[in-house]
């Protein structure tokens, strides 16, 4: 492999990653307070994608509104979720809500592919589509938005738990969501803003990503996916930790596939993350185990 | 007595399913669905071990059709390239899956909740994989063709009219051998563990152990079905075998009522009607719905549609009779 | 005692199920033809992918069939009877195409046109082969109709596709270049295309290799080829021949455009839609690929034997669905189509001999995949050299344009 090479899988390798941090970091915030694996959380990153492409084509707005506006209807799908899915039930085991939101992915993913748009979709480059040379590489225009993109929310979710009260609150009812309740917090609106959140994250790597590659209404599951194996590697405890994760997971990817390594081949590259999250949780199984029954 | 009345209820309830059943293919009946009736005879056979395994053990598999797809591959591998018997075939697709169950159980149930569904999801996935890749090694890119026909001595499954009743029969044995377990000792236990984990470690039950059972259990069940889905379409893609296909397994599971038995036909059935015949002429809208059952069915009636509306009949039954005997 | 008893009558009835199903064994489906009263509508089967991974190809067939119907409809029918087509939708999925081929036989369809995909083709020709019902597909893999001999109730219309691959290495040839690299698709049309890519035989007849490192693949729902065409960018590469459907190649294309790759693309007539243009924009222009002739038919020599059914199929095509909205695919269904009308025509509503017709009659059959010649050993009919069945496209401006040599 020349330099030239090394420079490029890595360049992909992150770009790639820092789509994988940012569904983890969707992860982390619902696990964080609500302790909900949330399965719809790949296909947050779908409807960014797809609905800023039909308000761009279809509907005729601007790059930029439609950009926000795409990002606004994924908060807001976020926040239906949690009020109508999440909220309702009493007293649901793990696995029903398990269920529930699995049901609620098929059922964005569903309504996507009916009404938005059955075919693979891409959006208009925020800058020039001439690809900027890089030690010897190229590096895409788009690739340096999503990687700045990435790095920005990461600062602006930090800033936002660790100096506002919101975000104070939210960390507080991750850490211990009876004793936050006792001095006021009140755990449903925390879950509520939880979501919400990570749903504006995901619409937000939907946005940024979907310029660079193709989009259909049923790409949300393998990123979610990966987005879950980011947040696993991080413990799903801090976003920085789901950040690493997420990075970590696309240099491995890329690099195994480069390598051709064992039966890795090309197609093999989803199959790389699975076995990661295998290996993840079976690794882990035992400390998982108790903090499954204790939390 | 009003015990035995309840199980003479049942009794007749389920004689008139089985002439039902026997009825059904003939042309002047039900014949025209002979085919919608096959499919849905193989997915009970699945779902019954999924609602066992997910009502028994508490937890979900989001894989289960990979079990599905390894009796349809199995079968179709050894029928096509190595001329295996069928029979054979089928016996050997349910030994290799169910001893695949056995290996990846244990480790499995250390895991508990989201981490053991995204293991289901994970594994599920990765099995998927490997099946596309078994397309290219045995068959065509997409699939195995040029699946026989099961056949007895010179009988041969060679019409949908004889393969219905080959299948349902199949499916009816399935199920009063999944009766019989959950009425025996093992089902007991099963129930105990379902009630609390914690107290039947107590008094000896080895839990993990009998989490695995089911698994192989439903495992078995579901290569079964597979092989008899392979020599039926007499074509495996993997396609039928993907994530989508095991969450529509969990739709049919959830309709039918997790832990229960008979209900499965009622969730397999109400799931391919939908798909095949109401929804035909409507693209993929009917996935839209099954995302509205899951949630719906999970929030309001948790142990499953068709436990509820047996419980809803129950009331109802029972208040109508009480209406009867006051003074 | 009493459940001993129901388990004991349960258990003589399922054995009397198994009886019955060996009694019954007389019942067949519905076979041979029934008499046709005066103005019975004539049933003809039709299964395309409208929906799911490879609606790409088959989503203008079913526009394609529904507006040749209400033509020859209005025009009076066949010989009087209208023509009834009963599509369903496979949703890319062989179970569920053969189970809606089982409904279709079960609905008394006296032949069937499509599937859209290999796949589904080889899925569904076992059963309609068994139920004596002629079926004329609309995919592209050989393997679909040869040997003839033992497929003598399936047809197919599209090109096949080692005469796509013959057309693009032809080309190559021409053009002095001898080491190429390969990115395919795992997947049917993709995968199936690879094996003749691969194959030595064809590899040799060109004075083409494939250097080493050069023989890529991707899976059909991949977003990103950047790491193949890394590895491949490391080779002596000339060229690179992408094999698949949207939105790969065009994915393909653009990627090369990110990492700087100035070496030709060559596709596959998969790729012979507009939407390759819209996905991969700019990235778009420079690309050859081999097709029939739908796509340039404006730069057609009025003598050309199909120009003028090719004309009519596109105008009135887009007049009904739109600009920019015909394309080879839904060409292939229209031929299916015609073929199984014109033997309605001749022979009426009898399956073996709609059957027969098909494979004797279709003889200097001018179509929109080209001039069609079936014969008891030839169940595709297209020309065999590839210069003559396909033609080369070259995109220049975001246009199709004809490359011709």
């Amino acid at each position: 492999m020349s330099s030239a090479q090394f420079v490029q899988y890595l360049i992909s390798g992150i770009t790639s990653g820092s789509i994988y941090a940012l569904v983890g970091l969707g992860f982390t915030i619902i696990y964080a307070v609500t302790k909900i694996i949330n399965f719809a959380q790949g296909e947050f990153v779908m409807l960014g994608g797809l609905v800023s492409f039909t308000l761009i084509y279809r509907a005729g707005i601007p790059l930029v509104p439609a950009l926000f506006l795409s990002i606004l209807i994924a908060a807001a799908v976020g926040a239906a979720m949690y009020l109508l899915a999440i909220r309702p039930p009493k007293k649901a085991s793990v696995v029903s809500l398990i269920i529930i939101t699995i049901g609620v992915a098929i059922f964005v993913r569903g309504i996507a592919g009916q009404v938005l748009t059955k075919e693979f979709i891409s959006l208009p480059y925020f800058s020039s589509e001439q690809p900027i040379p890089f030690l010897g590489a190229h590096i895409d225009t788009q690739a340096l938005w999503i990687i700045g993109t990435m790095v920005v929310v990461t600062i602006i979710l930090h800033l936002f738990l660790t100096y506002t009260m919101v975000g104070k609150a939210l960390k507080a009812c991750a850490i211990n969501p009876v004793a936050s309740s006792l001095v006021g917090i009140n755990p449903k609106t925390m879950a509520l803003i939880a979501f919400v959140l990570a749903a504006a994250i995901g619409g937000i790597g939907g946005v940024v990503f979907a310029p660079l590659t193709f989009m259909s209404y049923q790409g949300g599951i393998m990123l979610g996916l990966k987005g879950f194996v980011a947040a696993a590697i991080g413990g799903f405890k801090s976003p920085l930790a789901a950040v690493f994760g997420g990075l970590l997971l696309g240099i491995v990817e890329t690099f195994v596939v480069a390598a051709n390594w064992g039966p890795f081949t090309s197609d093999y590259k989803d199959a790389i993350a699975l076995v990661v999250l295998l290996f993840i949780l079976l690794v882990r199984s035992g400390r998982l185990a108790e903090e499954e029954r204790a939390g | 007595m009003l015990a035995r009345l309840k199980s003479s209820w049942s009794y007749l309830a389920i004689a008139a399913l089985v002439v039902a059943l026997i009825l059904a293919p003939f042309h002047w009946f039900l014949g025209q669905y002979t085919t919608l009736m096959i499919v849905i005879g193989i997915y009970t056979i699945v779902t019954v071990g999924l609602c066992l395994l997910m009502g028994y053990t508490g937890q979900v598999s989001l894989g289960q059709a990979a079990f599905f797809g390894m009796g349809a591959y199995i079968s179709a591998i050894l029928t096509t390239t190595y001329g295996v018997n069928p029979w054979l075939a089928m016996l050997a697709a349910a030994i290799m899956t169910g001893a695949f169950a056995y290996i990846i159980g244990s480790p499995i149930f250390r895991l508990k909740g989201n981490y053991l569904a995204m293991a289901t999801l994970g594994l599920g996935l990765i099995i998927w994989i490997l099946f596309k890749q078994l397309n290219q090694s045995f068959g065509e890119p997409d699939g195995i063709s040029g699946i026989p026909y099961l056949s007895i001595g010179g009988f041969v499954f060679n019409s949908s009219f004889r393969r219905y009743f080959l299948v349902w029969a199949f499916c009816l044995v399935i199920l009063l051998i999944s009766q019989n377990i959950v009425r025996s000792r093992t089902g007991r236990a099963l129930r105990a563990i379902h009630g609390s984990e914690a107290a039947s470690e107590s008094i000896g039950i080895n839990v993990n152990q009998f989490k695995v059972k089911i698994l192989v259990l439903s495992a078995v069940y579901a290569s079964i079905a597979g092989s008899l889905f392979a020599h039926h379409v007499r074509y495996v893609g993997a396609q039928p075998f993907d994530f989508l296909a095991s969450v529509k397994l969990v739709v049919m599971a959830v309709i039918g009522g997790l832990a229960s038995i008979w209900g499965a036909i009622f969730g397999a059935g109400t799931t391919h009607i939908l798909s095949d015949e109401l929804l035909l002429r409507f693209g993929d809208w009917d996935v839209v719905i099954y995302g509205l059952i899951l949630v719906i069915v999970m929030i309001f009636m948790p142990e499953g549609l068709f436990v509820k509306l047996k419980e809803v009949f129950e009331r109802l039954r029972l208040r109508y009779r009480q209406r009867g005997t006051e003074p | 005692m009493r459940n001993y008893l129901k388990y004991a009558v349960v258990l003589v009835l399922v054995i009397a199920l198994l009886a019955l199903g060996g009694i019954g064994c007389s019942t067949k489906e519905e076979g041979g033809a029934t008499p046709t009263p005066a103005a019975t509508p004539y049933k003809v089967g039709a299964l395309f992918a409208s929906s799911g991974f490879n609606s790409t190809l088959g989503q203008t067939q079913k526009p394609t069939v529904e507006m040749m119907v209400d033509q020859i409809n209005k025009a009076g029918g066949i010989n009087g009877h209208p023509l009834d087509v009963i599509i369903y939708d496979t949703k890319s999925d062989t179970a569920t195409a053969t189970t809606l081929a089982n409904k279709l036989i079960e609905e008394g369809v006296v032949a069937i046109i499509g599937p859209t995909s290999t796949g589904e083709s080889m899925a569904v020709k076992t059963i309609t082969a068994q139920a004596n019902v002629a079926l004329v597909s609309c995919a592209a893999g050989s393997v679909i109709v040869e040997p003839a001999g033992n497929n003598t109730w399936t047809f197919t219309t599209p090109q096949l596709d080692y005469v796509a691959i013959d057309r693009i290495y032809m080309y190559l040839q021409e053009q002095n270049i001898t080491k190429i690299a390969l990115l395919t698709d795992t997947a049917g049309f993709g995968a199936a295309g690879r094996k003749w890519l691969v194959n030595q035989t064809m590899l040799s007849k060109y004075g083409l290799t494939i250097v080493p490192d050069g023989d890529q693949t991707y899976g059909t729902s991949d977003v990103d080829m950047q790491a193949q065409l890394t590895k491949i960018s490391g080779t002596a590469a000339q060229a690179i021949v992408c094999w698949g459907t949207n939105p790969g190649p065009a994915i393909v294309a653009r990627n090369m455009r990110t990492l700087g790759m100035t070496i030709p693309l060559f596709c596959s007539h998969g790729i012979a839609f507009k939407s390759f243009i819209d996905t991969a924009g700019t990235a778009a222009n420079g690309v050859i690929f081999c097709a029939g002739k739908l796509p340039i038919v404006d730069q057609l020599p009025d003598t050309d034997p199909q120009k003028a059914l090719l004309e009519k199929y596109k105008t009135d095509f887009e007049a009904r669905y739109g600009e920019g909205t015909a394309n080879t695919f839904g060409g292939h269904a229209y031929d299916a189509l015609m073929m199984v009308v014109d033997a309605l025509k001749a022979v009426g509503p009898d399956k073996a001999k709609i059957r027969d017709y098909i494979e004797n009659n279709i003889v200097n059959w001018p179509g929109t995949g080209g001039v069609y010649n079936m014969s008891p050993l030839n169940h595709n009919g297209l020309p065999s050299d590839a210069k003559q069945a396909m033609i080369l496209v070259k995109i220049v401006d975001s246009k199709w344009t004809w490359l011709q040599d």
